[in-house]
């Protein structure tokens, strides 16, 4: 009898322990959960009005005809342009600005991470932090400055604007590249050293192969940041209604640079009774092309992830 | 294919700190060598500049003379690259390339270094390096699996099947029991058996149980203190090591007395 009131206030006292949460901690984990679910929501709020905004004013303007013209000899509130000369125009250029960071990127976060020590290394690194706080129009008048020197003044090109991008982005592909050759393990370095691998295949073979998921996202982000830059082409490249496949030769028109002057065009004068005049053409113009901007972002986006699984290490 | 190894005055650095001093020691062909001692005495970082693996630390040097048959591997021309090949080298954690198949991984030492192979060959290496590892019966099905699905155990024969693919004259063994369970234990220690046959093994283990029964000789390592350099205290037959050691410290060591 004793031995089991013994054994019911055993259990007893252990509920007891473990069941009493103190009210304070509790009221804590409340309060924190709240906050940080409103700050979320306050986050997404923006973000989703901007998308929201975008896809119901922009997607009356997205037709084969839109995406297929370019604005060549269109006036006034005439409908009938698009912004072909534009999306060619910004995949060429932020194509060049890609080609050449990339290789520039990937190599200097390679000696950052394999071979960089002492004072030169820590040099790099903190060019590369500045580099990361220029403002992009300034990075738009170095590339217009050094392109002067070669070509004289007034030249506008697109390879211009994609030395421009190219200045932008080069930092933020090291920084990003450098983080994911540093998550490679250690290991796997030494594993290929103690086959007799040399130093330089290691790295080709072993660590840029592993990181090569990670470094396809690098690059991703890299161009979603310069993809949207208007002021660096509009200073560097400059304006045209027409379309120009070639990057080393005339002005190109860009989706940033079309949406910057299609909004401030703004409304068109109609005549009464004129046909082919939508007074608000420009603005719808400019709506259709961030639409298909933030478009050709999101592809991008879908075809980096599956790279990533494409590449990414599989374990079955 | 076994080579003898003669260890003259060693002395080992991390930038200025010397954490391995004056060794010297001969490792004998086609044995076990087991290297014993407690954490810190630099029984890694010396098995580590037998293949010049030692310097690849950023500030790690060596000082004195580690011969392969008369050759002193730290000698003017002498390429760090050439001596890993022909030392190879099993490390703590199993740690197969996770990108390649079981294969490939079996396969990289020569893929790894754009060597030429003939499809026919390379299936013969496969085969005899994962039999040389015992894990051919366990892996024949599913060669073309990643090597990192496999158990702890199965990673770890596969890393020393990918060892002796590039067919060294040493093996070089650094705690590689310590990751895995009794029976994958087991496994490994009848592969060293095996394996000392064709090659030269040095194995670093922290259990003396593992050190009485696989090895041939033992060489027991110790610090006076924390900062100080490890030295070696006594090295000779396994069976005297583990009886009759002449110094105090071994007997202490051995004994369990501390460690």
């Amino acid at each position: 009898m004793s031995a089991d009131t013994s054994t019911m206030d055993a259990t007893e006292r252990t509920r007891a322990l473990l069941t009493t949460a103190e009210p304070r901690r509790r009221r804590t984990d409340r309060i924190m959960a709240v906050l940080i679910w409103g700050a979320f929501l306050l986050a997404m709020v923006p973000l989703v009005s901007l998308l929201w905004t975008v896809l119901f004013t922009g997607a009356g303007r997205i037709s084969i005809d839109f995406l297929t013209f370019s604005m060549r000899g269109i006036f006034g509130g005439d409908p009938s342009g698009g912004i072909y000369h534009a999306v060619t125009g910004t995949l060429i250029i932020t194509g060049c600005a890609t080609l050449i960071s990339v290789p520039i990127g990937i190599l200097v976060a390679i000696y950052l991470v394999e071979y960089g020590r002492g004072p030169l290394a820590r040099a790099v690194t903190f060019f590369v932090d500045v580099m990361t706080g220029i403002p992009s129009i300034v990075a738009g008048l170095f590339a217009v400055a050094l392109f002067t020197i070669f070509f004289g003044p007034g030249a506008r090109f697109g390879l211009i604007g994609a030395v421009a991008l190219s200045v932008l982005m080069i930092p933020v592909v090291v920084r990003s590249c450098e983080e994911m050759l540093k998550l490679v393990p250690n290991e796997l370095r030494e594993a290929a050293y103690a086959l007799g691998v040399p130093k330089w295949l290691t790295i080709v073979r072993i660590v840029l192969r592993t990181a090569v998921a990670g470094l396809t996202t690098s690059v991703l982000l890299a161009v979603a940041r310069v993809i949207g830059e208007t002021a660096p082409l509009l200073v560097a490249v400059g304006v045209t209604d027409s379309i120009n496949f070639d990057p080393s030769e005339g002005r190109m028109m860009t989706l940033p640079v079309f949406i910057y002057r299609q909004y401030s065009q703004g409304l068109a004068t109609c005549r009464e009774g004129q046909a082919n005049c939508v007074a608000d053409i420009a603005l719808q113009n400019a709506w259709g092309a961030a639409l298909t901007l933030i478009a050709i972002v999101m592809l991008l986006n879908i075809a980096g992830r599956l790279v990533n699984r494409w590449f990414a290490p599989k374990t079955r | 294919m076994a080579q003898r190894i003669d260890v003259k005055d060693v002395n080992i650095y991390y930038g200025d700190f010397r954490a391995v001093e004056g060794v010297s020691m001969t490792v004998d062909p086609k044995s076990v060598t087991a290297f014993i001692g407690p954490s810190g005495c630099g029984k890694s970082t010396f098995l580590r500049t037998l293949n010049r693996m030692h310097e690849v630390i950023p500030g790690a040097y060596v000082e004195g003379k580690v011969e392969l048959e008369g050759v002193d591997l730290y000698g003017e021309d002498v390429d760090p690259v050439a001596v890993r090949r022909n030392i190879g080298m099993v490390f703590q954690r199993p740690n197969p390339f996770p990108t390649m198949s079981i294969r490939d991984n079996v396969l990289a030492g020569v893929k790894l270094n754009n060597r030429k192979i003939s499809k026919s060959d390379a299936e013969d290496l496969v085969e005899a390096s994962l039999r040389g590892a015992n894990l051919w019966n366990e892996v024949k099905d599913r060669l073309d699996r990643p090597g990192s699905g496999l158990s702890g155990g199965q990673q770890q024969r596969l890393c020393i099947a990918r060892a002796i693919a590039v067919k060294p004259q040493v093996v070089l063994m650094d705690e590689p029991c310590s990751a895995l369970d009794p029976i994958s234990t087991l496994a490994i220690e009848d592969l060293i058996q095996e394996l000392k046959k064709d090659y030269t093994i040095v194995i670093v283990t922290h259990n003396m149980q593992q050190a009485a029964r696989v090895s041939d000789r033992t060489a027991f390592f110790n610090i006076a203190g924390t900062g100080k350099p490890g030295r070696l205290i006594e090295m000779n037959d396994t069976a005297t090591i583990f009886s009759s050691p002449a110094e105090k410290a071994t007997e202490d060591y051995v004994s369990g007395r501390f460690g």
